[in-house]
């Protein structure tokens, strides 16, 4: 570290210096431990370099030495707060390489579980995007309705977090007996939390001064950075893996895609807000739709997949979550490869911080709403 | 000066102390008890009924804690800094009268010397920036500064407003002018502008960007613990007093109430224990900023201070100059405040459009997409070619 007294009384050195400071690793927002060095003039922020790789667990390396079943495990924990999307994944992408039909009330569990976690991590994005933008009441209210879906999770897989729950070819085990009343309960409750979390925060003035036209990027420009997700859809672009390239049962299901035109923080806000609506409207159809019936596919008990590749697209509540998995015919996979949202979508954050201020260098960071253990997985 | 008045004024400084150590331990109890029932928490609940001995827990548990200095650290600076805040924060209570006798020295001039010694904090804060040798807490201290010095300025001219009222600068004048009426009513506008840049004088939400935890991570003070960091919370939170009773005294009537009862000592104490109330209730309404607004940026703080309220603070003088020299009734200085007021917020609301511009994002239905396929992509066989070869019998226990 430099001492900035010594180089501000020493004459020589009287001119104007960008002052480099040190956002991170250890630093209330950034969201984890992620590193992001500025190069000030005063507030402005010249230049950005984020580094990344404090959290790496080499958790790509280590699905090569574990069998199909224990992998899942470990794609709980790449997006820690969305568990169930990175399961999911992994096991679509093993369901396509062993061409297995999945049965129909295995997907409408999944779809259940993977919505109701998209809101739960859109919850916890709320709640901490209150308090980058400096209101503390918000995270509170999120974590309140985020509670409320966790605990519905502990019924069904026995675990808030970490569920371990989806498996190659369906899910661990049935829904509980009282499931259905349960969630229609929880969906009347997250409804009416939703627009009150919308009211708390979207339109108060200070909040629009905070995020309306802070870390614009544009739609093309995005799409460069190879940015999916909220953050593609607030630049206007139309894309959503589970309109584009339906998976699972997602083609049954009336849903909106909600899509900016700004592509600014507050875009990337409220469609997430949006999206929570809209995942509730698919949680409901679902409910409805579902019909008793196996929950399992007929899958050996140590999966050994043929020899192939297959890639995955899903749509996790951070972008296209995707999944490139080869095998060699064996019980551990060749080779294990996660496209993570949160990675691509990270890059951007040197376009945005052009020309901004430190305080919207913390709202744009949460505007992009990264979960380290993905970025660095 | 006698040594009898010496006793007094010192007896009475040891007072005004404690008064004031106590004041702040009721209001950090009563600042986490208003912010947690705004977040659906209980707030502090352990520590006596209700938490209620929680604030003597938190000085204790203050005074014990290791003091430390950083390596780099200004020494001198460091440890003068709280010294510098906390005496400014100390001194205006020399003549802020709680009732009307009940002030250590009424000053002709109280109200200028209240500003020009709350002004002084300031250097408390850059010291700290500065001593802790820290990027963080430099930013913080120099980020006060700016703000400090923006919004002194309409909180100084909102107060002149007060003092062109009733020809004075003796707070108990003020107060006593205000029998009839109070100056709130005569001067919404001066209120406005007065609790604002008096929120921004403090620091604190929607103006704490010098603390800004989510930026600068605690501003001037990230280096500070135990008795120092606590040196510091007591000027915060004197602070907060201060601005909450400047806003009684010269607004809302101070201590007087329409028909107060009694004379002599009954009157004293009645008179304290309204002017407390009514205090409180404005920190209440503090409180409930802080539990609900964001934080600004530093450039649209410079901008709402500079474009906003200096104007708006220069209107405020110019009508009450108006209405005093034509001699006209307050009534017609309330309507014109009234009117400023709404077209400063109208200008401060509209700059976004109405709910229905502003909203940026729209939801496209699937249908409307147009995107979706008729197969599940799950059904469809993979294509010739295809590296992906299909297990066809995977049937288990088979």
């Amino acid at each position: 570290m430099v001492n900035i007294q010594t180089q501000a009384s020493n004459q020589d050195s009287l001119q104007a210096v960008d002052m480099m400071l040190n956002l991170g690793p250890q630093h209330p927002s950034t969201h984890g431990v992620f590193r992001l060095v500025l190069w000030l003039d005063g507030e402005r922020i010249v230049r950005a370099e984020p580094h990344i790789g404090y959290l790496h667990r080499g958790s790509e390396k280590l699905c090569e030495r574990e069998d199909y079943t224990q992998i899942i495990t470990l794609f709980d924990r790449l997006d820690y707060v969305a568990n169930l999307n990175g399961e999911l994944a992994f096991c679509m992408a093993a369901e396509k390489l062993m061409g297995l039909e999945v049965p129909d009330r295995a997907w409408y569990v999944r779809s259940i579980l993977c919505e109701l976690n998209r809101i739960a991590s859109h919850m916890l994005f709320y709640g901490v995007y209150g308090l980058d933008t400096g209101a503390m009441t918000p995270i509170l209210y999120g974590f309140r309705e985020r509670e409320r879906i966790v605990l519905l999770f502990e019924a069904v897989t026995g675990a808030r977090m970490m569920h371990n729950f989806i498996r190659v070819g369906g899910v661990k085990q049935d829904l509980p007996e009282d499931f259905v009343q349960r969630v229609n309960k929880l969906t009347d409750e997250l409804k009416r939390g939703i627009e009150e979390c919308d009211q708390l925060l979207t339109n108060s003035e200070l909040f629009l001064a905070r995020t309306k036209g802070v870390g614009s990027i544009d739609g093309p420009t995005a799409r460069d950075y190879g940015c999916t997700g909220p953050v593609l859809r607030a630049s206007g672009v139309k894309e959503d893996v589970r309109v584009s390239e339906p998976y699972g049962i997602y083609d049954r299901f009336e849903f909106g895609i909600p899509v900016g035109s700004n592509g600014d923080c507050w875009d990337r806000y409220y469609i997430r807000v949006e999206e929570m609506r809209q995942s509730l409207s698919i949680i409901e159809q679902a409910v409805k739709q579902m019909e008793p019936g196996p929950i399992q596919a007929k899958v050996r008990r140590i999966a050994r997949p043929p020899k192939g590749e297959a890639y995955v697209r899903t749509e996790s509540p951070r972008g296209d979550f995707a999944v490139f998995l080869v095998s060699d015919g064996g019980d551990k996979p060749y080779r294990v490869k996660v496209r993570a949202p949160s990675f691509a979508n990270l890059q951007s954050i040197t376009h945005m911080l052009r020309d901004a201020y430190i305080a919207d260098a913390v709202v744009i960071l949460g505007s992009i709403d990264i979960i380290l253990g993905e970025v660095d997985r | 000066m006698t040594a009898l008045e010496g006793l007094f004024y010192g007896l009475g400084a040891a007072g005004l102390l404690v008064f004031l150590s106590g004041t702040v331990m009721v209001l950090t109890w009563l600042e986490r008890k208003a912010l947690a029932r705004i977040q659906l928490r209980m707030g502090p609940m352990r520590v006596g009924p209700h938490g209620t001995l929680q604030p003597i827990a938190d000085v204790a548990k203050l005074m014990t804690k290791e003091d430390i200095t950083p390596s780099w650290a200004d020494k001198r600076v460091f440890w003068l800094a709280p010294a510098a805040l906390l005496m400014p924060a100390l001194l205006v209570w020399v003549t802020i009268p709680m009732a009307r006798d009940l002030v250590l020295r009424n000053l002709d001039m109280g109200l200028f010397y209240v500003i020009a010694v709350s002004v002084l904090s300031v250097m408390g804060l850059v010291m700290a920036g500065w001593g802790s040798a820290n990027k963080y807490a430099m930013l913080g201290g120099l980020r006060a500064v700016g703000a400090l010095i923006s919004y002194e300025i309409p909180f100084i001219l909102a107060v002149l407003g007060v003092a062109m009222l009733s020809q004075s600068m003796d707070i108990t004048r003020i107060v006593d002018d205000q029998r009839s009426i109070a100056y709130i009513i005569v001067q919404p506008l001066g209120l406005f502008l007065f609790l604002v840049a008096g929120l921004a004088e403090l620091g604190r939400t929607p103006f704490d960007i010098h603390h800004a935890e989510s930026e600068v991570v605690g501003g001037p003070f990230v280096e500070y613990s135990g008795a120092h960091w606590a040196a510091f919370m007591l000027a915060e939170y004197i602070n907060t007093f201060t601005v909450a009773a400047l806003v009684v005294l010269l607004f809302l009537g101070g201590w007087r109430w329409p028909a107060m009862p009694g004379d002599g000592a009954l009157h004293t104490l009645l008179s304290l224990i309204w002017f407390l109330t009514k205090t409180y209730f404005v920190i209440l309404a503090i409180f409930w900023i802080r539990g609900t607004f964001p934080r600004l940026r530093i450039d649209q703080l410079m901008a709402f201070a500079w474009k906003v309220l200096v104007p708006l603070a220069f209107v405020n003088i110019l009508l009450t100059g108006l209405v005093l020299y034509y001699d006209l009734g307050w009534w017609v200085l309330t309507i014109l405040s009234l009117l400023s007021l709404a077209a400063a917020f109208y200008i401060i609301f509209g700059r976004y459009g109405s709910r229905a511009e502003r909203m940026t994002v729209r939801v496209y239905s699937t249908r409307e997409l147009g995107l979706k396929p008729a197969v599940r992509p799950q059904a469809a066989p993979p294509p010739d070619g295809s590296p992906v070869q299909v297990d066809k019998a995977p049937a288990a226990g088979a």
